[in-house]
């Protein structure tokens, strides 16, 4: 369970979820490396006719232990988290363990126009932003008729 | 991203609204409870806890910088709060709760009462 498992009384977060399942299943075009639902860390991926934005929900991490990776229109991010609920000590009694804990890696297949000298990577509050320019000359302009 | 924005207009005064229920981990020892929850993009000033009687409410709204005129592709993380509440059982006092957040994470510790705090029981032999 990930952020997504609202309590029965939440009845349009249910028909939410059931509607963009069923989106997913009617979608046509959908990406070779999928997006996998309930995966750690979160992905939000939007842009703007400028740049291209990766948000990755990954509380409890130092930014440095994170690795970010940009090869050829992928990126990639790495790292560990170490759970706390595996071994506890004795006399620790567990009673709910549904923080996500060991290694994770997660892929996006970025746009073709994005500038890869561009990147910025910004941590804050447990989530990273990658923000990524889309090429100068992809970017949306105004043809003068002459 | 555009209808997350709609959401949080919509239902802005809803106590009762959608929200994401952020997932936890609690641990209990000989002192007291732990809880550990993930609630990532929430910022400290965004956090509520709130203890009622015998219910602990967890929430927060998320705040993330986005630039002007993003358009969602994939969300995941598909609205702007957290909420979740525990019922809280009687020998834990409640007045005592220490709270530390930092990356997104938070961690609780609610001790116990001082008269539930295990003790040995001496048997008196007769």
């Amino acid at each position: 369970m990930f952020y997504f498992s609202p309590r029965p009384r939440d009845l349009f977060a249910e028909f939410g979820r059931i509607q963009s399942e069923m989106q997913q299943a009617l979608e046509t075009s959908s990406s070779i490396r999928g997006f996998a639902r309930n995966g750690f860390p979160a992905l939000n991926v939007g842009g703007t006719p400028f740049s291209v934005e990766v948000y990755a929900f990954v509380p409890g991490l130092a930014p440095e232990s994170i690795e970010v990776q940009l090869e050829r229109g992928v990126l990639t991010l790495m790292g560990e988290r170490k759970g706390i609920t595996q071994n506890p000590e004795q006399g620790i009694t567990v009673h709910m363990a549904e923080r996500f804990n060991g290694g994770f890696r997660r892929v996006v297949t970025l746009p073709e126009d994005i500038d890869p000298n561009s990147v910025e990577a910004k941590y804050r509050d447990g989530v990273l932003h990658v923000s990524m320019r889309r090429r100068e000359e992809a970017q949306p302009r105004r043809i003068s008729i002459q | 991203m555009n209808d997350k924005t709609a959401v949080q207009k919509n239902s802005e005064s809803a106590q009762n609204d959608v929200a994401l229920i952020p997932p936890v981990d609690v641990l209990e020892d000989a002192s007291g409870i732990t809880l550990y929850a993930d609630l990532p993009g929430v910022p400290k000033e965004n956090l509520s806890l709130q203890i009622d009687a015998d219910t602990l409410t967890i929430a927060g709204e998320i705040a993330v910088e986005m630039p002007e005129g993003v358009q969602a592709s994939h969300a995941e993380v598909s609205l702007p709060r957290y909420r979740r509440t525990f019922n809280l059982s009687k020998e834990l006092d409640s007045t005592k709760v220490n709270a530390e957040f930092n990356n997104g994470v938070l961690k609780l510790s609610i001790p116990k009462a001082a008269h539930a705090q295990p003790r040995k029981i001496e048997i008196k032999v007769a």
